[in-house]
């Protein structure tokens, strides 16, 4: 069950993140997670929102370029070990992480959430439920 | 073997050449000084009379023409043969308000058809080939100089015109095509396509393909042979001095062959208007030597261009040109290199992007720095960061490869780059010099 992240293209300038959130809040639109990665002219910020379709709306009319990309989204045991369990769990299966960030559970505080994207969604997914790691939906994180 | 059309032209002596440019060039300046007030009153206010013209080196005393001119003169004013002996009309595209129609006698349309005869012959055209062309058909001159000549070489024509890729692919396939005329950005488009469809440089037929109307870079030609399969070979003409074969490039690749006996090119200093010698840069001029409905005489292409005389292995004698390497409108010197703003454009279309660009200039330390702002697409953008870097990598080394320079490339957010009444602002030069 994948999770549907935006990712948005933002010049690397002072304000331009800023820019993008005023839109978001605009519009009443909590991120639930949120990511940031940078080169040197250009940054990609990843989000996953509460409402996906409006956020995209939002930025879009906004000329913000945004796209949907699958993510993976795991609850691992908020405790030394939870994350290496998981990515033991993928070395064994061979795949991939493109990229990885981290969130907050809303299911207590003994849990946290980590979202991946990989190269092969569906093989990770298999492998990482196999295992008994718990994927969370769309509305669950 | 090589091969010509019109051997005996084609092949001839410099000094036959010259002879037959002189007996032209009199016999035309007395065609429009009777026929084309419009010209004759240019003659009168230059203080030149047909008197005056006795060979081709005294065409410097005649005034030029320019695009302005043709739009002052627009529609009848460069007519110079009654309507009753026209048979046809082609025109510009006119996306920038200057549209040109130009006439044609049937004297006019035969030596443009034969033009265009010498540069399928020179791709290795014979009436044994089936010749598809896939340049847009109508007002445009590129399907119909290619379509004419390919009837005069005795070719099996096919008229596809632009567009519709799948059947395209078909009639290359099934009629099992040998030469495709069309433009290098289409030809490219459908390498591409065929490339997707599975087919190999072994499997698709064809065996040369004659491609113009705008520019593109020996990096793209090179793609092109090698997934197709078969030689590129550039054409060059413009509406005005009749359409594309005004000159042609041969076996040799190295220039593109004037087909001088018609079209006689002079190279000036685009300020000054001055005549420069062989191997400068500068200013291309047409003058048509024959053509009798629309006879241009010294006509200011715009084009900046090199000519040379040196011998060609083809064994044509006939003037070559470099390809044009920019516009004199918007030329800039970046690091003592010329650099056109529509050279920047052609790699952005030949790489499928919007042509939504600004080229930053400026002096750091003595040095200029050149930097092209691009604005990101919804097509460009995917979440993959390593991704859009090899894209932005790829630009860079397409603008290196076209324009012998460095460029940074910059992505920037959509709808950035600066507007000036709704026209984006293509050039900043910060260098104060």
């Amino acid at each position: 069950m994948s999770v549907k992240q935006i990712s948005v293209f933002l010049e690397n300038k002072p304000g331009m993140l800023n820019q993008m959130t005023a839109e978001l809040a605009k519009s009443g639109i909590n991120m639930r997670a949120l990511s940031l990665a940078e080169t040197k002219d250009f940054g990609i910020a990843r989000i996953i929102a509460d409402d996906t379709l409006s956020a995209m709306n939002a930025l879009k009319e906004n000329g913000f370029i945004a796209a949907l990309t699958p993510v993976l989204a795991f609850e691992i045991p908020n405790e030394a070990g939870g994350l290496n369990h998981l990515l033991q769990t993928l070395t064994d299966a061979e795949v991939n992480i493109e990229y990885m960030y981290s969130c907050l559970s809303l299911r207590g505080q003994s849990k946290a959430v980590m979202v991946f994207r990989v190269t092969d969604t569906e093989k990770s997914e298999s492998a990482l439920v196999s295992r008994g790691l718990y994927s969370l939906t769309q509305e669950e994180i | 073997m090589e091969r010509y059309f019109q051997p005996e032209i084609e092949r001839a002596s410099r000094e036959e050449i010259v002879r037959i440019q002189n007996e032209k060039l009199v016999k035309q300046i007395k065609h429009v000084w009777e026929d084309l007030p419009y010209y004759r009153k240019k003659m009168m206010d230059a203080g030149v009379t047909p008197d005056d013209i006795k060979t081709i080196d005294d065409i410097k005393k005649l005034p030029f023409l320019s695009k302005a001119d043709l739009r002052d003169a627009y529609p009848y004013g460069m007519l110079a043969k009654p309507l009753k002996d026209c048979v046809r009309i082609q025109s510009t595209s006119g996306t920038t308000g200057k549209r040109v129609v130009a006439f044609y006698t049937q004297h006019d349309l035969d030596l443009w058809e034969e033009c265009c005869a010498r540069a399928i012959v020179a791709a290795g055209g014979t009436n044994e080939d089936v010749c598809q062309v896939a340049y847009g058909y109508g007002l445009f001159t590129g399907g119909a100089g290619l379509h004419g000549g390919s009837h005069k070489v005795g070719c099996l024509t096919v008229p596809t015109s632009s567009g519709n890729t799948e059947r395209q692919i078909m009639f290359i396939m099934d009629l099992k095509a040998t030469i495709l005329c069309c433009t290098p950005s289409y030809a490219a488009y459908l390498a591409e396509s065929m490339k997707e469809m599975g087919y190999g440089p072994d499997d698709i037929p064809l065996k040369a393909g004659i491609f113009g109307a705008e520019p593109w870079s020996e990096e793209m030609r090179h793609n092109i042979e090698e997934m197709l399969g078969i030689k590129a070979y550039d054409i060059y003409g413009l509406t005005e001095i009749s359409g594309p074969g005004v000159s042609f490039e041969c076996s040799e690749q190295r220039g593109m062959h004037i087909n001088e006996d018609h079209f006689y090119a002079e190279i000036i200093d685009p300020d000054t208007g001055e005549t420069l010698p062989e191997g400068s840069q500068g200013e291309l001029v047409f003058t048509c030597l024959d053509k009798e409905a629309f006879p241009m005489i010294r006509y200011r292409t715009r084009d900046i261009c090199v000519l040379t005389r040196e011998k060609c292995s083809c064994g044509r004698t006939h003037v070559r040109m470099r390809k044009p390497q920019g516009r004199t409108d918007d030329m800039l010197i970046i690091r003592g290199v010329n650099v056109f703003p529509s050279q920047i454009e052609t790699v952005l279309l030949n790489q499928g992007y919007a042509p939504n660009y600004q080229i930053i200039v400026d002096r750091v330390n003595n040095t200029d720095t050149f930097e092209v702002l691009v604005e990101m697409t919804p097509e460009m953008f995917t979440d993959n960061i390593g991704a859009i870097a090899d894209r932005q990598a790829k630009l860079s080394a397409g603008l290196l490869s076209m324009l012998g320079i460095k460029a940074k490339v910059s992505l920037v957010a959509p709808k950035t780059i600066t507007r000036s009444e709704g026209k984006a602002v293509r050039v900043i030069d910060k260098r104060k010099v």
